[in-house]
């Protein structure tokens, strides 16, 4: 018998029942395609400029740091001026994502943007956000071309583009919108929730910042809700 | 892992005589629990939560056959592969074998207990396979051929002078003078050192906090990004996830998340909560070549339909280790296996034999507090009990201690010698106690009780004597 007809074959003896019973089976396939949302906190319910206000008080309690940008176009002075501020070359890698790639980074000849996944040698990376999320100030970054996983993970600073109207009361309202993009029951290869910069408590209980992922992660929340 | 439970009591006294464990240990309570009580105290819908996530993982382990059926076809839809463990052992030879076959060298680990419950690393370097422990906890306790003590906190043990001395140990190419007095350059120097592994590891294996029937999805939650590094960079990622770790929907996942964190370390959400689905996707610069799950039982699909099938409900937050007294005085190790404190107690007589770990459900007061904390609601001293009963139908205790009840038994079955015996106790334990109100030290068999704290003494006359003073009914 196989590991998985064994398995199987003991969970049913175990729960007695057999794989045939048709009611239970009802049951499953109802509860997997009702996507039924449980309770979700009332903090995060209310408009844009509630759920902005919160976003950016959220992240900042877990040590992100956050800025309002007017406009995309200005995002390139934004991310120099980050970078200036922490003593840091003039120098970001991002992926393709076409809103990264349409600004005007010529506005600022000092900061060299070089594009694609990083080898773990970029001390600055910029990746754009497919939410945020009110709730907890999280971001939601998704895989793929536009922006690669290995820049929300290698370089020491992270700074991540948010549409102020892009940030959801709640983790069910991006699901929502995953769905959307990507299609019923189907995900990108990964979806990272990142709420604020990395950190460990594991000698002596003592939270520090950086332990593996980025020690710092720098939010450009960009126009109005 | 080699058991050692059945040494239970004797390493419970070690660890009470031990002064650094016990200055580890110490940071325990500022730690979790008092951020514990003020994370579930800003959220109103905490213990609303704490209920629906109960009633989720219910559900889902009364359908569990059928939720893993429809998890499977979802991750071989999205080109991964799935593969069932009915014991340690078929696992270990899964993930060997995968290793094998891409001539893998190093490979790095994100935190699991699973791989430490089928002792996976041993089994990996017997066959050329270096495992690397990338969770900084993790890492340390490798350095010194360890076990985690605790499921979430792998080195709460130890203090941070002990991992420098490990550091200076293994670390040996970097400059002997340099400061490591502090967290922070212990930090800073695991992070230079584990980034070099993980460009070099061929494949990367991480556990799962949960599994998605609905899209074929693996779940990781960190804090320091280890298991991110871990599954992103090498040309394959494994997943070892055990068979109760299944969840219907992302909706549901976001119920368990919402008490994970918070019953956990006290955050309102970890740094990093990760969504796996399948392999490097076309067009996907990064991300592993090949995505593996290895489902594992060992055991659990037994545990249904007996009084301990609420335990699979568990979701490794350790809150129950956290707030118990037991552990806090002994840590982790004493418990001599995988799972320590309350959720260990309860899991390790169940996965390893009564016999063998009998011990672990009497090492509690049955004050109640892991179950008052626990996200899952489990009924934690209800099954220690249950543990209790087994071991006394199998008759596994000790025989003083079935002499010793069956002549409570005897005198508690009769009311006018129990009334006269405990009289007679209680004014014997007064004058023990002298004015101090508790005793120092009992004699003889009692000894024991005293040896690491004080008695109590009995303040006035015994209960059934106020009872019958106060005119209540008797007999």
């Amino acid at each position: 018998m196989s590991g998985r007809d064994a398995i199987l074959a003991e969970i049913r003896r175990s729960l007695a029942t057999g794989p045939g019973d048709e009611t239970r089976r009802a049951t499953v396939a109802a509860r997997l395609a009702a996507r039924a949302p449980g309770i979700v906190p009332q903090r995060g319910q209310g408009d844009g400029a509630h759920r902005l206000a919160l976003f950016l008080e959220m992240a900042e309690k877990v040590s992100a740091t956050t800025e309002r940008v007017a406009a995309m176009e200005d995002v390139p002075t934004a991310v120099a001026r980050h970078l200036r501020s922490k003593n840091l070359p003039q120098a970001i890698r991002r992926g393709e994502d076409a809103r990264l790639a349409a600004l005007p980074f010529a506005r600022e000849p000092q900061l060299t943007v070089t594009v694609g996944p990083s080898d773990g040698h970029d001390l600055a990376g910029l990746s754009h956000a497919f939410a945020g999320v009110a709730e907890t100030g999280t971001v939601v970054l998704v895989s793929g071309a536009d922006n690669p996983t290995t820049l929300n993970f290698l370089p020491e600073h992270h700074l991540v583009v948010v549409r102020a109207s892009e940030i959801a009361g709640d983790y069910e309202a991006v699901w929502g919108r995953v769905r959307e993009r990507f299609g019923p029951g189907e995900m990108p290869r990964a979806i990272n929730w990142i709420t604020g910069p990395s950190r460990s408590g594991d000698i002596e209980q003592t939270i520090l910042l950086g332990a593996h992922g980025p020690r710092a992660l720098h939010l450009l929340v960009v126009g109005e809700p | 892992m080699k058991v050692t439970s059945p040494a239970f009591k004797a390493n419970a006294r070690e660890a009470l005589a031990d002064k650094t464990l016990q200055k580890a240990l110490g940071n325990v309570e500022s730690g979790f629990i008092t951020k514990r009580a003020a994370a579930a105290a800003a959220l109103p819908e905490f213990e609303a939560l704490r209920d629906a996530a109960r009633d989720l993982k219910t559900h889902v382990l009364r359908h569990l056959d059928l939720y893993l059926e429809a998890y499977e076809a979802k991750v071989v839809a999205s080109g991964g592969q799935v593969h069932w463990a009915a014991t340690a052992e078929d696992a270990r030879r899964i993930v060997a074998g995968i290793c094998k076959r891409l001539g893998a060298k190093t490979v790095t680990k994100g935190k699991s207990m699973i791989t430490e419950e089928i002792a996976l690393n041993d089994h990996l370097e017997a066959e050329g396979i270096r495992p690397v422990e990338t969770d900084l906890g993790e890492y340390i306790i490798q350095l010194r051929g360890e076990h985690p003590s605790h499921i979430i906190a792998p080195a709460v043990h130890l203090t941070k002078e002990q991992v420098a001395g490990d550091f200076r140990r293994v670390h040996s190419h970097l400059e002997p003078g340099r400061d490591l007095s502090e967290p922070v350059t212990l930090l800073t120097e695991a992070r230079t050192v584990l980034r070099e592994e993980f460009l070099l590891a061929d494949v990367g294996i991480t556990g799962a906090n949960f599994l998605v029937a609905e899209t074929g999805t693996s779940i990781i939650v960190t804090n320091e990004g280890n298991g991110d590094l871990t599954q992103t960079l090498p040309k394959a990622h494994i997943v070892l996830a055990s068979i109760e770790k299944i969840v219907p929907t992302l909706e549901d996942v976001d119920t368990l998340l919402r008490v994970l964190a918070r019953s956990a370390t006290g955050q309102e959400m970890s740094v990093y909560t990760t969504f796996s689905t399948g392999p490097r996707r076309d067009g996907d610069p990064d991300g592993p070549g090949e995505y593996h799950v290895v489902l594992l039982d060992n055991g659990r699909s037994k545990m249904l339909g007996t009084e301990f099938e609420e335990m699979l409900r568990c979701i490794r937050c350790g809150a129950c280790m956290n707030h118990c007294p037991v552990y806090q005085q002994i840590g982790g190790h004493a418990y001599g296996w995988v799972y320590p404190g309350p959720m260990g107690a309860v899991l390790t007589p169940t996965l390893v034999g009564v016999d063998q770990a009998g011990h672990l459900p009497n090492a509690s007061t049955f004050c109640g507090r892991c179950e008052s904390v626990c996200p899952m609601r489990i009924p934690l001293p209800e099954m220690m009990r249950a543990w209790r009963t087994r071991e006394w139908e199998r008759a596994l205790n000790p025989a003083a201690l079935r002499s010793g009840l069956g002549a409570w038994a005897f005198v508690a079955a009769r009311p006018g010698l129990y009334r006269l015996a405990t009289r007679l106790a209680s004014l014997a334990l007064r004058v023990m106690g002298g004015g101090k109100g508790r005793i120092g030290r009992l004699p003889l068999f009692a000894a024991g009780w005293t040896a690491n704290r004080d008695m109590p003494a009995p303040e006035g006359a015994t209960f059934m004597d106020q009872w019958k003073a106060r005119g209540g009914r008797t007999g």
